[in-house]
C-alpha cells in the first residue's frame, strides 16, 4: 500500500517535473488496513477509472488527523483534500473552523428514488461539517473456549467475575467504560447520560469499573484486542466490530461476537477548511461519487461496517471473498440491535476532557 | 594582566605597527576573527534557530497564550469588568447587550465554537452552551429583555460561574494552563488545588522521574560488565560482539517493543517457560507487562546501547598497563578495579547516564505500548493533549515543565558531578 502510494506520488511528481502534468493528485487521508482497502476498491478505482484526470493519493495518518489539520491551518499550507474521522472528530474541526461546512442537499447525491441527501442520511448528519460514511460500533468479542458452558449474551457479563473470570480489555478511555458501567450498575439506558452529568453518577461509575478494575487490559490502538484475545490474554474484550468480524470470519479463531450493548459510532468524511476553489471543486466531486447510494452500499463487501444511508441498506450484498452474507455482520442489522447505545456526540464534546482527567487520575491510582 | 599594566604605568601605552594601541588593535583584530566565524557558522545558527528554536519558542509560548478570549469578546470582557463576582449574581443588562454584539461578530466569523472549545477547558460544558447560544443569537430581540432570551438559549447564562470563569480567563494571557499542569485551578478566591479525583500530573511526573532513575541505573548496572567485557576483549572478537549491541539498535522501536509483549505477556514465552519448568503455577502466571515493570524492562532494552557506547569508548583508552601496575604493587583484583579502573571510567557513566535519563524522560511510545496503566509517563499526557484533547496549551505547560526539570537536574549533576566530566569517548 505505501509502496503503491509512493510509486504513484513519485510518478506523478517526476511527470509534473517533465511539465506535461497528466493527472491531478489528491490526497485522501484515512485508517489504513482492511479499512483503507474498502474504500480504495469501493470507491477510489472505480472513480480514478472514471475520472482519467485525477489521481488519489491514500495517506494513513487519520489517527493524528485532528492535530495535524491544525498544524497545517497554522502553518498556512493544508495539503489534503478529503479526511477520514470519526464524528466526534469532525465536531471538534467543525467548531475550530478547520473543517468546511457542507450543504448536503446542494452538495451529496439524492438516493435513486429521489430522496434528499439531507433525508437519506437523517439523524446521522451529527455535524454541518461532517459527510456520514459508515455506522461502526464498539463491542465486546469473547473466546467460545474460555467462557465455560453459558456463552455470555449479556454485556453485563464484562462485570461479572464470578461467571466469567479472567482478563478483559477495554478502550483506555472513559467514553462508552463509563456508559457500560452505569448501565450494568442499573441504571436505565435512557438515564445514563443525566447520570454521568453528574458527580455522583461519575463516582457510581468508577467504583463499578473499580470492580473489575485489576482484572483489565487497557487497550489504544484497534488492532489490540483481537491480538490480545487470540493470545488468549483476554477472555473478552471491547473493540470496533470490523476487527471482530475479521478475527472470526477471516482468521478463523475461536472467538464469538457479543453484540449486546453495542455503541454506535460513525465515521466520515471532512474536506479541510480554506482549500482552493479549485481543490474545493474536486474534493466535492469525489464526495459526490463516494458518498452516493450505491457506493456506500458496495463498501459493506469488502468490511462489516454499514452504510450510513437508508437507501444503501437494501443493496448490502455478499462479501466480496469470503462470499457469505455480509447483512447478518452488519451492526445495523435488527438481530444485533436489540440493545444498543448510539454515542452521544454533544455529551462528550462537553465533558470529554473532564471525565478524561478523573478517568486516568481514576487508572493511575 | 600585572606585568601588562605596570608596563602602561612606565612607558605609556604600547603601540602596534599601525600606530594604534596593540590593546586597541588586538580587540579588533579579535572582533574580526570572531565575527568572520559568527558568518561562516551563520547558516546552520539561522537554520537552527527558524526550524528549531523559533518552533519551540512558539510552542511554549502557548502554555500562556490566551488571546482568544479578549479578542472575541472584546465588548464583553471590557462591560464585565465592574461586574463583581463575589455578588452570586449573573451580570447585568449592558453585560448582555455586548455579548450579544460579540457573539454575532463571532458567529459571522465562526470563532465562538472556538471560544468554546478554549473555555471548556476551564468549565465543562461552554463548550456545548456556545454552539447553542451561537445558534440562536441571531434571532434574539434587541429591545426585549435579552438576560431572559440568553437564558432561555442556554439556563448556564443566568448561572454566575459562567460568568465568572468568562472573566477569571478574559486576559490575552493566562496562568491556567500551568496551573493545570501542576493540579491547581483558579477559582474564585484565587489558586486552589483541584479536587482529589483530578489530581494527576504531579503523580506522572514524579513516576516519570522515578522510572527514568530506574532505567537508568538498570542501563548501568547491565551495560557497565558489557562494555567493560567489550573494551577488554581482543579487536576481533569485541567487534563481533558490538553488532550483537548494535543489532537491536537497528531494529524498528516498534518491532522490538512487540518483541516483548509476546515475551512478557501471561500467555508469553517467559510465563510458559515457567509453568513447564514448574517456577509458577498456571493459575499465578507473572504479571510482567502492561506496567511499570514492562516499561522499566522494555526501556533497559532499548535504552541500553546508550549507556554501553560511551562507556565502551571511555573504556577503551583506560591503559590496562594501569590495572597490571596496581596488582604488581599488590592490589587485588577488586582493589585494582574499585581503585585505578573504575575512577577512571566515571565519565563515560556520567555521559552515559545523562543520555539515557534524558531520553527517557521523554519517552512515550515503549510506556504506551507496555506500560498499562502503572508504568506510563508525562509525555503519554502531553501527546494525548497535543493529538487527540487537542488542548495544545496544557501540553506546552507539560513539557515547559519538563524542560525546567531536565535543566534542574542537569544544572544538579554540574554542580555535584562536574559536566568537564563527561565524555563521550
Amino acid at each position: 500500500m505505501r509502496l503503491r502510494t509512493f510509486l504513484a506520488a513519485g510518478a506523478v511528481a517526476s511527470v509534473a517535473i517533465a511539465g506535461a502534468a497528466q493527472a491531478e493528485d489528491m490526497t485522501i487521508v484515512s485508517w489504513g488496513g482492511a479499512y483503507s482497502a474498502s474504500q480504495l476498491n469501493a470507491y477510489h478505482k472505480p472513480y480514478m477509472e472514471m475520472n482519467p484526470g485525477v489521481n488519489i493519493i491514500n495517506d494513513e495518518s487519520a489517527a493524528e488527523a485532528v492535530a495535524k489539520l491544525r498544524a497545517m491551518a497554522e502553518a498556512g499550507n493544508t495539503t489534503w483534500d478529503v479526511v477520514d474521522v470519526v464524528a466526534s472528530d469532525a465536531i471538534r474541526l467543525c467548531d475550530e473552523g478547520l473543517a468546511m461546512e457542507i450543504d448536503p442537499d446542494a452538495m451529496l447525491a439524492a438516493a435513486p428514488d429521489g430522496t434528499p441527501a439531507s433525508k437519506d442520511f437523517g439523524e446521522f448528519l451529527v455535524s454541518p461539517c461532517f459527510i456520514p460514511q459508515i455506522v461502526y460500533s464498539t463491542t465486546f468479542g469473547y473466546r467460545t473456549d474460555l467462557v465455560g458452558g453459558t456463552p455470555p449474551e449479556d454485556v453485563c457479563a464484562v462485570f461479572d467475575l464470578e461467571n466469567y473470570p479472567g482478563k478483559r480489555s477495554l478502550e483506555k478511555r472513559p467514553i462508552n467504560n463509563m456508559e457500560w458501567a452505569l448501565m450494568c450498575d442499573g441504571v436505565a439506558k435512557a438515564d445514563v447520560y443525566d447520570a454521568l452529568a453528574t458527580d455522583e453518577g461519575q463516582a457510581r461509575a468508577f467504583a463499578k469499573l473499580d470492580t473489575i478494575k485489576d482484572q483489565v487490559v487497557w487497550w489504544s490502538s484497534g488492532a489490540d484486542t483481537p491480538q490480545l484475545l487470540a493470545d488468549g490474554e483476554v477472555v473478552m474484550g471491547s473493540t470496533y466490530n470490523g476487527r471482530l468480524f475479521k478475527l472470526i470470519e477471516e482468521d478463523k479463531q475461536s472467538v464469538a461476537m457479543l453484540w449486546d450493548g453495542q455503541v454506535f459510532d460513525l465515521d466520515g468524511w471532512i474536506i479541510p477548511a480554506n482549500l482552493s476553489d479549485e481543490r474545493k471543486k474536486r474534493a466535492l466531486h469525489y464526495i459526490y461519487f463516494a458518498t452516493d447510494t450505491q457506493r456506500l452500499a458496495d463498501q459493506a463487501k469488502y468490511i462489516s461496517y454499514g452504510p450510513t444511508r437508508m437507501s444503501s441498506a437494501p443493496l448490502v450484498d455478499k462479501h466480496a471473498t469470503l462470499g457469505i452474507d455480509m447483512a447478518p455482520h452488519m451492526p445495523t442489522d435488527p438481530n444485533n440491535m436489540r440493545n444498543t447505545l448510539l454515542y452521544n456526540y454533544e455529551f462528550w464534546a462537553d465533558y470529554r476532557d473532564d471525565i478524561d482527567a478523573k478517568f486516568q487520575t481514576w487508572l493511575a491510582k | 594582566m600585572g606585568s601588562m599594566a605596570n608596563g602602561d604605568n612606565i612607558s605609556g601605552p604600547i603601540l602596534a605597527a599601525d600606530g594604534r594601541p596593540l590593546r586597541q588593535s588586538l580587540a579588533r583584530a579579535l572582533r574580526l576573527q570572531k565575527l568572520r566565524a559568527l558568518m561562516l557558522i551563520a547558516p546552520l545558527l539561522i537554520f537552527i534557530l527558524v526550524t528549531f528554536a523559533a518552533p519551540i519558542a512558539d510552542m511554549l509560548f502557548r502554555s500562556v497564550e490566551n488571546s482568544i478570549v479578549p479578542d472575541t469578546l472584546p465588548l464583553t470582557v471590557a462591560a464585565l469588568e465592574d461586574w463583581d463576582e463575589t455578588s452570586g449574581k449573573p451580570p447585568g443588562e449592558e453585560v448582555f447587550a455586548a455579548l450579544r454584539q460579540d457573539l454575532l461578530a463571532a458567529v459571522a466569523a465562526k470563532a465562538h465554537t472556538r471560544l468554546g472549545s478554549r473555555l471548556n477547558y476551564e468549565q465543562t460544558g461552554i463548550a456545548s452552551l456556545l454552539r447553542k447560544t451561537g445558534r440562536r443569537v441571531k434571532r434574539m430581540n434587541e429591545d426585549g429583555e435579552l438576560a431572559v432570551q440568553f437564558a432561555n438559549a442556554h439556563k448556564s447564562w443566568s448561572d454566575p460561574e459562567t460568568w465568572a470563569v468568562i472573566k477569571r480567563f478574559s486576559g490575552a494571557y493566562t496562568s491556567g494552563y500551568f496551573l493545570n499542569a501542576i493540579d491547581a485551578q483558579l477559582g474564585a478566591t484565587g489558586v486552589e488545588a483541584r479536587p482529589d479525583n483530578e489530581r494527576i500530573y504531579i503523580l506522572l511526573f514524579e513516576r516519570t522521574l522515578l522510572l527514568s532513575i530506574a532505567i537508568t541505573v538498570a542501563c548501568l548496572l547491565i551495560g557497565y560488565p558489557v562494555a567493560f567485557l567489550l573494551a577488554t576483549l581482543p579487536m576481533r572478537t569485541s567487534n563481533m560482539l558490538m553488532i550483537l549491541v548494535l543489532l537491536p539498535f537497528w531494529t524498528s522501536l516498534l518491532v522490538r517493543t512487540s518483541a516483548w509483549k509476546v515475551l512478557l505477556q501471561q500467555q508469553g514465552v517467559i510465563n510458559d517457560t515457567l509453568v513447564f519448568v514448574g517456577l509458577v503455577a498456571d493459575d499465578a502466571r507473572l504479571a510482567m507487562i502492561n506496567n511499570q515493570t514492562g516499561t522499566v524492562i522494555a526501556m533497559t532494552h532499548i535504552l541500553l546501547p546508550f549507556m554501553i557506547l560511551p562507556l565502551y569508548s571511555v573504556m577503551r583508552t583506560i591503559p590496562p598497563s594501569y590495572m597490571r601496575a596496581a596488582k604488581s604493587l599488590g592490589a587485588t583484583d577488586w582493589t585494582a578495579f574499585w581503585r585505578v579502573y573504575f575512577p577512571q571510567s566515571v565519565p563515560g557513566i556520567g555521559a552515559g547516564a545523562i543520555l539515557v535519563f534524558i531520553l527517557a524522560i521523554g519517552y512515550y511510545i515503549t510506556p504506551e505500548l507496555v506500560g498499562g496503566t502503572s508504568g506510563t509517563f508525562i509525555s503519554n499526557r502531553i501527546a494525548y493533549h497535543i493529538s487527540s484533547s487537542l488542548n495544545w496549551g496544557l501540553a506546552a505547560a507539560l513539557g515547559v515543565i519538563l524542560l525546567l526539570v531536565v535543566l534542574v537536574l542537569y544544572w544538579l549533576y554540574d554542580r555535584i558531578i562536574g559536566i568537564d566530566n563527561v565524555k563521550l569517548g
